[in-house]
C-alpha cells in the first residue's frame, strides 16, 4: 500500500522535479541520475515522513541535497556550467505585441536564460526555486537549510547577477542603433 | 531636485514576491506611485521575472525515464480480483446517467415545444400581430429581407384552402426568425423558421417529427441550415399539407 501512495503524491512532482535537475546538473543523463536517486531517497524515508507536512518541499531539499553531494553538484561550487540547448517553445501569444517587440522579448529571455545557466549553482538554485518552483521565502529556508534573511538577500544577489547582462544587452542594442 | 529613494531593495522584491506583510502593502502602493526610482526598479524585476517564466518545463524527461522511474517506485503489481465487484455498481450508475440524459433531453425538448406555442399564441392573442401584412409572397418574402440574417421562400398558396396572412419578426433563444401566419378556415397556424447552425442549436429532432402539445400540433423539420416549426390547431393531416408545400418550396 505504501509504496502506491508514494507513487499518487510524488509522481506528479517528476517533470518539475527534472526541469529543476536538468538546470542544476545541466546534463540529462545527470539529471536522471539526480531524479532517480532522489525518488530512491524518498521512497526509502516515506515512513518517517510526517503527514502533513509539505512533501513538495521535502522531496526539492532532498533533490538539493543529494545533488550537492553528488560529483556534478561538488564540482558545480566552483565552475560554473554552460547551458547550450535552444530554448524552445517559448509561447508569448498577446495579439498587441508588435513582431519586432516579440523577438526583442525572445531574445532577452533567451539571454536570461543563458545567464540563469552560467549562474554560480548557489544563485542558480534559489533563482529556480523561488522563480521557477513559486516557493515561499520559508519554503526555500526549509529547503536550503537557511534562515530567512539570507534567502532574502541571496535572492537579491541573484536577481542583480541575472539583470546584469540583460542590461549588457540592451545598451549593446542601443549604441548598435546609434552607430547604424 | 530629486529626494534619494531610501527604500530597500530586498523591500521591493519581496513586495513583487507577494512576501510582504499585508498591513505594509497599501504603503508600498503609495510610495511606488509617487518614487520614479522605485518604479523602474519594479518594472526591471517583473520583466526579469516575465523572462525566467521560460526556465519553467524547460527540460523535459523522456518517456523512457519516465516509465523507468515509475517501475522502481511502484513494481507492477497483479490485478487485484476485488476490482470486479465494482463492476455491477458501474454499470447501475451508468444506466442511471442515460436515464438522466434522456430525461433532461426530454424536457428541454417540451420546452422547447412551449416556447414555440407562446410564440404562435402571442402572435394570435396580439392587436399588431403582423408586421408585414399581405397574402402574396412576393411581398413578404423582401420584407424579411435585412430583418433576419437568412432567407427562406414562401409556396404559391394561392388555390389552396391555405391563406397568407402575413409576418412578423420573433426572437427564439435569441435567435432571430421569421413567424409567417397561414390561415385556414377559420383557424391561424404559424410557421417559424430559424437558422439551425448559429450558435446553440435549438433542441429539436433533426428528422422530421409532428407531435402534439397543449392540443396544437407541431411538425419541425431542418433543410439547407434552415429549421422550419409549424404549428397550429387544426389537424396534423392539414399541418402535414402545409408542411410539404414548405418543403417542396425550399428544397
Amino acid at each position: 500500500m505504501e509504496p502506491e501512495f508514494f507513487e499518487q503524491l510524488a509522481m506528479p512532482l517528476f517533470d518539475q522535479l527534472y526541469n529543476l535537475a536538468h538546470w542544476l546538473t545541466g546534463d540529462r543523463a545527470d539529471a536522471e541520475d539526480l531524479v532517480q536517486e532522489t525518488y530512491a531517497k524518498s521512497l526509502k524515508g516515506f515512513r518517517s515522513f510526517q503527514q502533513g507536512t509539505n512533501l513538495r518541499a521535502w522531496m526539492y531539499r532532498i533533490l538539493r541535497n543529494t545533488f550537492h553531494t553528488s560529483r556534478t553538484g561538488l564540482a558545480a561550487q566552483n565552475t560554473s556550467s554552460i547551458e547550450e540547448e535552444e530554448a524552445q517553445g517559448t509561447s508569448v501569444t498577446a495579439h498587441t505585441i508588435t513582431p519586432e517587440l516579440l523577438l526583442l522579448q525572445q531574445e532577452g529571455q533567451q539571454t536570461v536564460l543563458d545567464a540563469l545557466a552560467a549562474l554560480p549553482v548557489a544563485y542558480r538554485e534559489i533563482i529556480l526555486l523561488s522563480e521557477v518552483e513559486e516557493f515561499s521565502y520559508r519554503e526555500i529556508a526549509q529547503i536550503l537549510d537557511v534562515p530567512i534573511g539570507t534567502v532574502m538577500s541571496r535572492l537579491s544577489r541573484a536577481r542583480t547577477a541575472l539583470r546584469r547582462p540583460q542590461k549588457a544587452n540592451m545598451l549593446e542594442r542601443s549604441i548598435d542603433a546609434d552607430t547604424l | 531636485m530629486p529626494i534619494p529613494c531610501d527604500q530597500n531593495p530586498i523591500t521591493l522584491a519581496s513586495y513583487l514576491d507577494g512576501e510582504l506583510p499585508p498591513d505594509q502593502i497599501p504603503a508600498m502602493h503609495e510610495h511606488i506611485a509617487t518614487c520614479p526610482q522605485c518604479a523602474s526598479e519594479i518594472a526591471e524585476l517583473t520583466s526579469l521575472k516575465s523572462s525566467l517564466r521560460a526556465a519553467r518545463g524547460h527540460h523535459t524527461p523522456t518517456l523512457e525515464f519516465r516509465k523507468k522511474l515509475q517501475q522502481q517506485i511502484a513494481p507492477p503489481r497483479r490485478p487485484r480480483p476485488n476490482m470486479l465487484r465494482f463492476i455491477p455498481v458501474a454499470l447501475a450508475l451508468a444506466a442511471m446517467l442515460l436515464l438522466a440524459f434522456t430525461w433532461t433531453q426530454h424536457s428541454r425538448r417540451q420546452d422547447a415545444f412551449s416556447e414555440v406555442a407562446d410564440l404562435h399564441v402571442n402572435a394570435l392573442a396580439s392587436t399588431n400581430p403582423l408586421d408585414v401584412i399581405s397574402t402574396d409572397r412576393h411581398t413578404v418574402k423582401p420584407w424579411f429581407q435585412g430583418r433576419i440574417p437568412f432567407s427562406f421562400n414562401v409556396p404559391e398558396l394561392t388555390g389552396s384552402e391555405f391563406t397568407l396572412l402575413g409576418g412578423r419578426v420573433v426572437y427564439l433563444h435569441q435567435q432571430p426568425g421569421a413567424q409567417l401566419i397561414v390561415a385556414m378556415r377559420q383557424h391561424k397556424i404559424s410557421v417559424l423558421i430559424f437558422q439551425a447552425s448559429s450558435g446553440q442549436a435549438l433542441p429539436f429532432p433533426v428528422s422530421t417529427e409532428a407531435s402534439g402539445h397543449n392540443a396544437f400540433t407541431v411538425e419541425t423539420w431542418q433543410s439547407n441550415g434552415l429549421r422550419f416549426l409549424v404549428i397550429g390547431d387544426v389537424d396534423a393531416t392539414e399541418i402535414e399539407r402545409l408542411a410539404q408545400s414548405l418543403k417542396q418550396a425550399n428544397s
